[in-house]
């Protein structure tokens, strides 16, 4: 295959790519958009074999296969609730992956067709490998820290110590004194030493963020091996890479902004970290006991049964407790009966942009039945009861009200302006912000205590009776 | 081959005298800009499924891969480049996979 073909195959790739994302526009052409992407990488895949430098087949092959049957097998096993984890998991590998090629690279700069005639990298590779390494090495520790927040292995809470800021600062610049001495003399010592203090980086830029911030944090990672397989693919001089890292670099920077704007807060006060940690503790002192209204599972099916429509609003707490299958039998109940049931999804309503949407389509919740905040908040006035399940800080309406709330100026779903609420929680223990919720204490709000999964379980009991 | 790219692209510098990474740069910005357009057309209930298919995406990153595993020789550069190519066939098969799978729930009433 000569190199004006393979350019243009890479170009066909790319083009397959572009459509795979445009196919998720809409869930009907979504699965079609995917076999697009699929066929786009089976083309680069074969003209990548095709290339002269090519020949280690078997060895290629036979690795090949081996993570694909990993990617196989984890992907049918994988639960639909940690699916946080294993694009987290995967950030990591693309973000390794870069690193080895990089360092393979300088190795071995004539197996690329990119060493200079007396040996050796060009300026330009050198700044490009510089850049497109250290992202690679940030990538790979950040998305194992998050992934081991996400599953559990690590405390979730905010890691901080004190001075971390300045000291990242520094390493910061210590990585990029090395990067320069690297680009100038191409030595070794240098370049390890750059990977290196990236990958504690990595760890300690993405520790000090915790819980609910992880929407940010997997789509800034997202992002992260966007650029790293853009920056390999500048050092390889290849557009293909180049292409596609653009591709993915614009969407986990689109989904970080997105999310911020969900909880409004900067990127920045996200990357800084330590959100909720001062919060907390004042919160718990400050809080009076306020007495609200409860009632029973019983007490919420007659409620639920008799109104004419009702909008769920599902927050994390729901994926916890794994309550999403009881919850959507309860809601099939209740449209059986005449009455009107929509979803409302806030964006941050889960650990991952759109996290919450997959997670009730696993439940067989049909798509038409969710609605996004936007489409569906000026319809609250309107509907007899808001059933507020696993969810808080998104239904606060101090957002809205009290500027000296921390969460003041968050877009949330005016759950408030139901005729009636119901919430279902496990105790009157803050959310995440570690606010209290006025919403609560309102006349016609009726808290129903207990596991989500549990309560929907007694709700579809009563119905069914 | 890839000696042909870069003599080729060097060749049409030196006819245009525009640097092959100024080539490189402006597919780099132009696809920034293609992603910029068709991601914020992706349906926010689709967020997931778009990550996991970024996912799968980037394991392009193969080809550098494969490139590296490409000389039969046993030395650092191949073993790594082997090596790479396993995690990014993770990446490439599992991440598409479980998009379809994902893909698959989404149904209308």
């Amino acid at each position: 295959m000569s190199a004006n073909q393979a350019a243009l195959a890479y170009l066909f790739a790319s083009i397959l790519f572009i459509l795979a994302l445009r196919g998720l526009s809409s869930p009907s052409f979504a699965r079609r958009g995917n076999l697009y992407g699929m066929l786009g990488m089976v083309v680069a895949i074969v003209t990548t074999f095709l290339q002269p430098g090519v020949l280690n087949y078997r060895l290629i092959l036979f690795s090949l296969l081996f993570g694909g049957l990993i990617g196989t097998v984890i992907a049918q096993r994988i639960k639909i609730t940690a699916m946080p984890q294993l694009v987290a998991a995967m950030h990591s590998l693309v973000g390794l992956a870069a690193v080895l090629i990089a360092i393979s690279a300088l190795y071995s700069p004539a197996t690329y067709g990119i060493a200079r005639p007396g040996g050796g990298l060009e300026l330009a590779n050198r700044i490009e490998m510089f850049i497109g390494t250290f992202i690679g090495a940030i990538t790979f520790t950040g998305s194992v820290v998050a992934f081991g927040k996400l599953s559990g292995f690590i405390r979730s809470a905010p890691l901080l110590f004190r001075g971390q800021h300045p000291f990242n600062l520094a390493l910061f610049l210590l990585m990029t004194g090395f990067g320069v001495v690297f680009v100038v003399n191409q030595a070794w010592g240098p370049f390890l030493g750059m990977i290196g203090i990236a990958l504690l980086l990595g760890v300690l830029v993405i520790a000090p963020i915790g819980g609910a911030d992880m929407p940010v944090v997997i789509s800034m990672l997202n992002s992260y091996s966007g650029w790293a397989a853009a920056g390999i693919g500048f050092t390889l001089n290849n557009n293909m890479l180049i292409i596609a890292g653009a591709l993915i670099g614009s969407s986990g920077a689109i989904l970080s902004y997105i999310m911020c704007k969900a909880m409004n807060r900067s990127i920045v006060n996200v990357l800084l970290g330590g959100f909720g940690v001062s919060g907390e503790a004042s919160a718990a002192q400050a809080i009076p006991q306020r007495s609200v209204k409860s009632g029973s599972a019983e007490d919420a099916a007659f409620i639920l049964s008799n109104a004419g429509s009702i909008i769920i609003v599902p927050g994390y707490g729901l994926a916890v407790a794994h309550a999403q299958h009881a919850l959507q039998e309860m809601v099939s109940l209740l449209g059986g009966r005449g009455i009107k049931v929509r979803y409302a999804i806030h964006p941050v309503a889960g650990r991952m942009p759109g996290h919450m949407n997959v997670i009730l389509a696993e439940a067989a919740v049909p798509y038409d039945q969710v609605f996004e905040m936007d489409e569906i908040n000026s319809e609250f006035g309107d509907t007899d009861v808001a059933f507020i399940i696993g969810a808080n800080d998104v239904v606060n309406p101090a957002a809205k009200t009290d500027s000296k709330s921390p969460i003041y100026g968050m877009p949330i779903l005016e759950a408030n302006k139901a005729r009636t609420i119901l919430v279902n929680k496990r105790s009157m223990a803050s959310g995440y912000a570690g606010l209290d919720n006025e919403l609560f204490y309102m006349d016609k709000t009726m808290m129903i205590f207990g596991d989500a999964k549990k309560t929907s379980d007694q709700i579809v009991q009563v119905l069914k009776a | 081959m890839n000696e042909a790219v870069v003599t080729a692209a060097a060749a049409s510098a030196a006819q245009t005298g525009v640097d092959p990474f100024i080539f490189s740069l402006t597919v780099f910005i132009l696809a920034i800009f293609v992603g910029y357009h068709v991601v914020w057309n992706v349906t926010a209930a689709l967020h997931t499924p778009l990550m996991s298919l970024t996912n799968a995406i980037s394991g392009i990153i193969i080809v550098g891969a494969m490139l590296a595993a490409g000389p039969v020789k046993a030395d650092l550069g191949t073993l790594l480049g082997v090596i790479a190519v396993a995690l990014a066939s993770v990446n490439v098969v599992g991440g598409f996979l479980v998009t379809q799978r994902m893909l698959g729930m989404f149904k209308k009433k």
